[in-house]
């Protein structure tokens, strides 16, 4: 039996009268990649969010690492190891791409406004020690000669992947992807698909939201379904690609336009 | 700091060092001088708490006064070191901005503008009222001028030690941009959403800013009423909160410079002015309404326009 990381118990989350999730159970092994399919307007944003606190849940509870996150701020589940990349890009425009990555260290790290502006020692190193941890992650993800131009000005692939940068940096045992083939050309995508199992293999769960169903299908240990709100199913690749219910709400159409 | 801050704040020293001798110990030259540095340090805390945390104060008129009457009575009528009545100031202003700050910074929108505005007024009532510490409307006299080791500090020495300050905290002020909390707060700036995924506690370094900002204004309120001697409330009074964030508005609040230029300006400008007579306040707001008309990001980015330095877009230089 592996370690359950993350574990959402009877989520749901009511917009007004809209029911964006619905009575939603699952867990997230350890070291596993597990992707979140469905249709627009399945709530797959919407989990996300609820997980990462940007979103408090109208009912249910979720655990990570044994610790309930339910009434947690942002930046505390952040700091406790769940980071993200979003659906359309929030990078800090203001900021070049490495300061971008450099933030993502801020829950690992300490100064204060007042050794900050001093400049003592200890912040000094810390300082030298954030930019290398921060260029080691541009060198991950390939982007270490963009590091002083605007994190905007780059191409929308390249921001793509800074965004996965910084979230790196901030060192997460959950690392949430949400589209991020979105926008990508074929080539893009599949050195996306060989960044994600190399993030694997650095011991971080994955949590997938994507359109591209090949990407998914290949990547992804355990896949869930996901429609109006509600599970329709959940198991390997193999399995959905084959369950009823999945092919009438979802790869029915895809199927049809291939 | 970054290498591009090295040669202005060289120039700048230098130009301080070198300014009295040049104009000979001229007396009114020299205090305009202190008061362009006085104002300059309370503008550079503005400028982190508008460009930085995005918030307006409409109370650091307060601030300032805090730090002149923790000075003014401390030493006057409790026999206070002037060090230890500064200090007392510093403590007094960060403790009241942080109450003010801890619940306003946590809302979204003006609160802080509001809630500082109040404050203000307050402070202002108590300044007035509170004669027998404060010496009332007639203000408070005889606060006794510093000394350095038995030295009078008067005239140009003065001049130097605001404008020691002056660089100190711009030195510091670059500094705390430049680091994780100043990367904290711009990308507040440029995504609070993205800024709180990554673990950015936003409304606590919106306070530390404001806290630091408010002990830039005590600092400064301190320095003034060691060098006129004399303090009365209108000194502190909204007209001046006002101006002070003109100062910002009209240097630019992208960065500390502009907050430097702003004090720079709005103080020499009445002093230029005054020839008009009555023509005065008509040509200082027609000037004002002229840079927010033709350079709405302040003075400086204006100039930077002209010389044809646009800077990278969308990465200011802090």
């Amino acid at each position: 039996m592996t370690e359950q990381v993350l574990r959402v118990q009877s989520f749901e989350k009511s917009f007004g009268g809209l029911r964006a999730i619905e009575a939603l159970d699952f867990t997230v092994a350890a070291g596993q990649i597990k992707s979140f399919i469905g249709p627009n307007g399945a709530g797959k944003t919407t989990l996300f969010n609820l997980v990462t606190g940007i979103l408090p849940p109208t009912a249910g509870t979720f655990e990570f690492a044994g610790r309930t996150l339910n009434g947690l701020k942002p930046h505390a589940i952040a700091r406790l190891g769940i980071s993200r990349t979003f659906q359309n890009l929030e990078l800090f425009g203001n900021m070049t791409a490495l300061e971008n990555v450099m933030l993502g260290r801020h829950s690992r790290t300490a100064a204060g406004i007042f050794s900050a502006g001093l400049r003592l020692p200890g912040m000094r190193r810390e300082e030298r020690q954030i930019k290398e941890k921060a260029l080691e992650e541009l060198r991950f993800m390939g982007l270490e000669n963009k590091a002083m131009m605007g994190a905007t000005s780059l191409p929308l692939g390249e921001q793509k992947l800074l965004e996965i940068a910084r979230a790196l940096a901030t060192q997460p045992k959950l690392l949430l992807l949400d589209e991020p083939a979105a926008g990508l050309n074929m080539r893009e995508t599949v050195k996306l698909s060989e960044t994600i199992l190399r993030i694997r293999e650095r011991g971080i769960t994955v949590m997938l939201v994507e359109h591209d169903m090949s990407l998914v299908m290949e990547i992804s240990d355990e896949v869930l379904v996901l429609n109006y709100g509600r599970k329709i199913a959940e198991g390997r690749p193999k399995e959905i690609q084959r369950h009823p219910d999945v092919i009438a709400a979802y790869l029915g159409e895809e199927t049809q336009n291939a | 700091m970054r290498k591009s801050d090295y040669y202005p704040i060289l120039l700048m020293a230098l130009a301080v060092i070198l300014f009295p001798l040049l104009g000979g110990g001229n007396g009114y030259f020299i205090s305009l001088l202190v008061f362009m540095g006085i104002n300059g340090i309370i503008s550079m805390g503005l400028s982190l708490l508008m460009g930085y945390a995005g918030q307006i104060s409409l109370g650091h008129a307060a601030f300032y006064g805090i730090g002149a009457y923790s000075s003014g009575i401390l030493t006057t009528k409790y026999s206070f070191h002037p060090v230890g009545a500064f200090f007392i100031g510093i403590l007094f202003s960060a403790l009241i901005a942080f109450l003010v700050g801890k619940p306003t910074l946590r809302l979204k929108g003006h609160y802080m503008a509001v809630a500082t505005l109040g404050f203000g007024e307050i402070l202002f009532i108590f300044f007035n009222e509170l004669s027998p510490l404060t010496g009332g409307p007639s203000g408070l006299s005889g606060i006794p001028p510093l000394t350095f080791f038995g030295h009078l500090l008067e005239g140009t020495a003065y001049l130097y030690l605001v404008w020691g300050f002056v660089i100190f905290l711009l030195l510091f002020s670059l500094n705390v941009i430049n680091s994780r909390v100043g990367r904290a707060l711009r990308a507040v700036h440029g995504s609070e959403l993205a800024a709180n995924a990554m673990g950015v506690d936003a409304s606590r370094y919106k306070v530390q800013v404001f806290v630091l900002s408010a002990i830039y204004a005590s600092m400064a309120g301190s320095l003034y009423a060691h060098f006129v001697t004399f303090i009365s409330p209108s000194s502190f009074s909204l007209m001046f909160s006002i101006l002070l964030l003109m100062m910002v508005v009209v240097g630019g609040t992208e960065t500390i410079w502009g907050a430097l230029l702003g004090a720079t300006v709005l103080t020499l400008l009445p002093e230029y002015l005054r020839g008009l007579e009555d023509f005065e306040v008509l040509a200082y707001g027609a000037i004002l309404m002229g840079v927010l008309l033709f350079m709405p990001r302040g003075i400086l980015q204006g100039i930077r326009g002209l010389l044809g330095k646009r800077g990278e877009v969308g990465v200011p230089s802090p």
